[in-house]
């Protein structure tokens, strides 16, 4: 028998609970649940230093024998090769998995797509576009986001709103961020309130918003009488999302704690002389686009506006391209010809570097972000994964995954864990394990398991 | 001859159609249905106005048995997507209660405007929530947005404002964001269950407008009159309302999967001429050709894929070299001379562009649209440990596609597939992956011949009529819009009667007025199925520490 996690104790529930839900714009106490397990706390406040969970994502894999020296068994040291020598510097903030295994039971391998949703749900699909267990960002988003005003933030930075890696079933996948000019007005457009400023009065509009949502939720209940099972459940997906903009609205009303790591960054050039950020799968835009959203992702979590978050540098086909080249990084990926001296597709190979730089840049706009006594990465783990090892031959054992941060001090890093064979799922249940998620066994089938990786677990 | 054959099938199925009924089905079960984007869009643009703008992304929806629409039904709403209806909703509201606009939108003048005033509210959410949620609000439903609108305007110190914030709750509630099916027995199959009046008009209304039922059609609905000659009424006037383009062009960019036109990108230094304007053209102008042929013309569907006839605007002239004698961004008809390779709507930018890599053109993927959208059959998905680089680099002594694509098939397990799709798409090779026509591929001449399930074809013309001739191309239409209309996919209890439509489309000349009549009219658009019994579960995959086994 497997149940599902219970709802963590959340600073709405809090308020709830003494208040009957009655007001808002209440102290909080500070109650142990909100605190990490080292206790490490924002000096200035007091305040708990929340952990935060995000995934990093790229197509197309790694170029064999190019990118990591594969090893033999766990150690400490990854030995970066050419295609991930932008990696080197972060080595200490960072794990390498290879050599972990995606048993299909007998599945297909739908190409670009089952590496994915098994390393990131647990269970392989069993058609093209079946997304059959919620993936392991939003778990964790339901267990650490209560009080969060985002419960995920995601963002592409392909400029296509659906290359979103993130959801809770084939029918309930949100639409990614594409834009920098819309991701920067919805963190920090006229609803964000800033921490640090001193004159703070709740506007009576989100007071309102609330009071129409609460009763537009309260009416529509009656609904449910009138649908089958499976529309109920649909119904309840939409009560939980009333509840999250509920929740928002809540976030409004109140004081945050002041966060001196929280500054309002610049906004994405637009209008005037300089038009909007240009969004495609060109590669220069793919980066820059990637690099001003990183800036206003990294200060969004630093300003508490989200605990979960999902990035996509490419989408999983990686159409990326270069100007005036007939052939994208993925058509290469499977029709250039192998240099017989590099032993490697060129141009493939180069465009996997410059998909290195971008996680080497991601990762590192989180160690620059100082928070606490050390980094919002100290804070943070982030889940860079991929969907194939190697995108020529659409081989999915060996996937590679790399987890980054510290999360509050629960994760070890600067090792190279080696899978011998064993089921990718090891890594996801053991993120959400780092995280704080009471589970002991994920996934289904052969991908189904329950032996976390300990040697990363501090 | 083959004409002749077909015309003499075409008489015999007329005679054989003639009078009869369409077979009674099981229905389906009742269900609710997220509104589709661009039904979201109409209904805002009808309800108040097409000037009110508000932006927005939606989630994005399967594509389930070739069609966004049938995926609607199984839809979930994200914390992200409802985050952003409430982002649209607060804006559309916003726009319907400003200056501006309320003089025409709202129906009254509040005592004060600065204060509560519950009379005036109750008029305007009566007629909009009608219109809003497809059925007259009772008063339990009108009393809770007249509240918040008085509760928010006393807070607010502003009549509008109040009346803003609760016109913004009513467009993020279940009622309006699915389309909500409800049923009653039916009394002409004791024991069966039909779609009760409000959900008729609903469903008719979203497939032939794509947008909400109007006022007629409600009226129609509260009076009873949606059945037999009510029914029949109310469609022929459907039928004729200007609003069925709208409904029509929603179809067909579902069906032909046009929503990926809004980010197609292509390579500004191989393809200069190609811009997101050009893009948007394209659609317009298969839509317009679409249109022009089905519903003004009232032609034959399968010469969408042999007509020459269609419409060009200035930034389309660049692509088709052509010119363009409003180069302001009109639309002006024009008709490609007997002897050019265009013909039929494969022929032009959007079909060539769309399914083209962004710096070449794509057989495959060409070959693959056409199967599956134009035809209605299933390629199996790629295998997955196919080295492509062995028969297929761009380094290769291989000018041409067709060149790459027969080494491409030489592999056996890519074999079964690509003779499927590749012999179509070559057929097309002479427009390059932005629509333009070219004459040579890297030097080498293009060789466009081929053959369609059993019909040879020279060039892309000949193509659109073996596709004109295919027997597959009516009954896929038949098939998507009997999905479209009922919101899933066909069942096997319904092959009858889809065999029903397909003789009466080919009767009928394969006008697709009169198919969308016999759907509209059937009894199986209504039928519906009680649902199971057993409560569904949801399927766990995580464990908690604490459970026992």
């Amino acid at each position: 028998m497997t149940v599902l996690l219970p709802r963590p104790v959340s600073r709405r529930s809090v308020l709830r609970g003494v208040l009957g839900g009655a007001s808002v714009g209440v102290a909080l106490p500070f109650l142990d649940c909100f605190l990490n397990e080292n206790g490490t706390a924002i000096a200035a406040t007091g305040a708990p230093l929340p952990v935060r969970f995000g995934t990093w994502y790229w197509g197309l894999g790694h170029t064999p024998g190019h990118a990591i020296v594969p090893k033999t068994q766990t150690s400490a040291g990854i030995n970066f090769l050419e295609e991930c020598k932008p990696l080197q510097p972060l080595s200490e903030h960072l794990n390498y998995f290879g050599g972990f295994n995606m048993p299909l039971d007998g599945r297909s391998n739908y190409t670009h797509f089952t590496g994915w949703v098994a390393s990131r749900s647990g269970s392989a699909p069993a058609s093209n576009n079946e997304i059959p267990a919620p993936t392991l960002d939003l778990l964790i988003a339901d267990s650490i986001a209560g009080n969060s005003r985002f419960h995920t933030l995601d963002i592409t930075a392909c400029g296509i709103a659906r290359e979103n890696y993130s959801a809770r079933s084939t029918n309930s996948r949100a639409a990614a961020e594409a834009s920098p000019e819309q991701l920067y007005l919805r963190v920090f457009g006229p609803e964000f309130v800033d921490p640090n400023k001193a004159d703070f009065k709740p506007d009576p509009r989100a007071m309102v918003r609330k009071s129409v949502l609460s009763a537009v939720s309260e009416q529509s209940k009656a609904l449910n009488k009138k649908l089958g099972a499976s529309d109920r459940a649909r119904l309840d997906d939409y009560f939980t999302s009333i509840r999250q903009l509920e929740n928002q609205l809540d976030l409004q009303m109140q004081k945050p704690m002041p966060n001196q790591a929280c500054a309002i960054p610049p906004a994405p050039p637009h209008d005037g002389p300089e038009q909007n950020m240009p969004q495609g799968l060109e590669v220069d835009t793919v980066i820059a686009n990637h690099k001003i959203m990183t800036q206003i992702l990294t200060m969004a979590v630093a300003c508490d506006q989200t605990k979960v978050f999902n990035m996509v540098f490419t989408d999983n086909f990686s159409h990326m391209r270069r100007p005036g080249q007939t052939y994208t990084h993925h058509l290469l990926t499977h029709e250039e010809t192998q240099d017989k001296v590099l032993g490697y597709q060129p141009v493939a190979f180069w465009f996997n570097c410059r998909t290195m730089e971008g996680l080497a840049h991601f990762i590192q706009s989180f160690a620059n972000m100082p928070e606490g006594d050390g980094s919002l990465l100290d804070n943070t783990l982030i889940f860079a994964a991929t969907e194939t090892n190697y995108a020529r031959v659409h081989s999915i054992d060996g996937v590679h995954v790399y987890m980054a941060g510290k999360a509050g001090g629960r994760m070890k890093t600067g090792l190279h864990v080696v899978g011998n064979g064993d089921p990718i799922s090891r890594v996801g249940l053991t993120a959400m394990q780092i995280m704080g998620l009471p589970v002991d066994k994920w996934g289904t089938a052969s991908l189904q398991t329950s032996k976390s990786i300990t040697e990363i677990v501090a | 001859m083959r004409l002749g054959l077909l015309s003499l099938a075409v008489l015999v199925l007329t005679v054989a159609g003639c009078g009869k009924s369409p077979p009674p089905t099981a229905g389906v079960e009742p269900t609710i249905r997220l509104l589709s984007e661009p039904e979201y869009r109409n209904v805002i643009a009808d309800v108040f106005g097409a000037e009110i703008s508000y932006g927005g992304t939606f989630d994005p929806l399967v594509r389930t048995d070739g069609l966004l629409t049938v995926g609607t039904r199984s839809a979930r709403i994200t914390p992200a997507g409802l985050e952003q209806f409430d982002r649209m909703a607060r804006a559309i509201a916003s726009q319907v209660t400003d200056e501006s606009h309320r003089e025409v939108l709202i129906p009254c003048v509040p005592e004060s405007a600065s204060r509560p005033d519950d009379t005036c509210a109750t008029q305007f959410f009566r007629r909009t929530g009608r219109l809003l949620f497809r059925h007259p609000l009772s008063a339990a439903e009108l009393a809770v947005p007249v509240a918040a609108a008085h509760s928010a305007a006393s807070e607010l110190g502003d009549f509008y404002q109040g009346l803003s914030s609760a016109l913004a709750g009513m467009l993020v509630s279940p009622e309006f964001l699915f389309s909500i099916e409800t049923t009653e027995p039916d009394p002409d199959h004791p024991g069966r269950m039909r779609l009760d009046d409000y959900s008729r008009a609903a469903r008719l209304s979203f497939f032939l407008w794509g947008t909400t039922p109007d006022d007629e059609l409600l009226k129609a609905a509260e009076q009873g009159q949606l059945h037999g000659r009510g029914l029949k009424k109310q469609v022929d006037r459907m039928l004729e309302s200007p609003k069925l383009e709208s409904g029509m062009r929603a179809f067909f960019n579902d069906m032909l999967a046009f929503e990926d036109l809004s980010h197609l990108e292509k390579d500004s230094i191989i393809y200069p001429n190609f811009s997101a304007v050009v893009a948007e053209d394209a659609r317009e102008q298969t839509l317009r050709t679409i249109m022009d042929q089905l519903l003004v013309q009232r032609g034959d569907y399968r010469d969408l894929f042999t007509t020459r006839k269609t419409f060009m605007s200035g930034p389309l002239g660049r692509i088709y070299r052509v010119p363009v004698a409003r180069p302001d961004g009109g639309w002006v008809p024009f008709e490609f001379p007997q002897g050019d390779p265009r013909a039929g709507i494969v022929t032009q930018v959007s079909f060539a562009a769309l399914y083209s890599h962004p710096g070449r053109s794509s057989p495959t993927l060409r070959g693959r649209a056409i199967r599956e959208s134009l035809l209605c059959q299933k390629i199996p998905d790629p295998p997955g440990n196919v080295d492509f680089s062995l028969f297929n680099d761009p380094n290769s002594p291989h000018r041409t596609a067709r060149e790459r694509l027969t080494a491409h098939r030489s592999a056996p397990s890519c074999a079964g597939c690509h003779k499927l799709m590749d012999p179509i798409g070559l057929a097309l090779e002479k427009i390059d992956g932005a629509g333009q026509l070219r004459t040579t591929e890297n030097g080498a001449p293009i060789d466009t011949t081929g053959e369609l399930d059993g019909l040879k074809f020279t060039d892309a013309a000949s193509l659109g009529q073996a596709i004109h001739d295919n027997p597959a191309t009516p009954a896929c239409l038949v098939n998507r819009v009997f999905a479209y209309a009922s919101g899933h996919a066909p069942q096997r209890d319904e092959k009858p009667l889809l065999d029903f439509f397909q003789k009466e489309f080919a009767s009928s000349g394969y006008r697709l007025p009169d198919l969308l009549r016999d759907v509209a009219l059937s009894d199986a658009l209504y039928a519906v199925s009680p649902p199971p019994l057993a409560p569904a579960r949801t399927a766990a995959v995580l464990s908690h520490k604490d459970d026992p086994t």
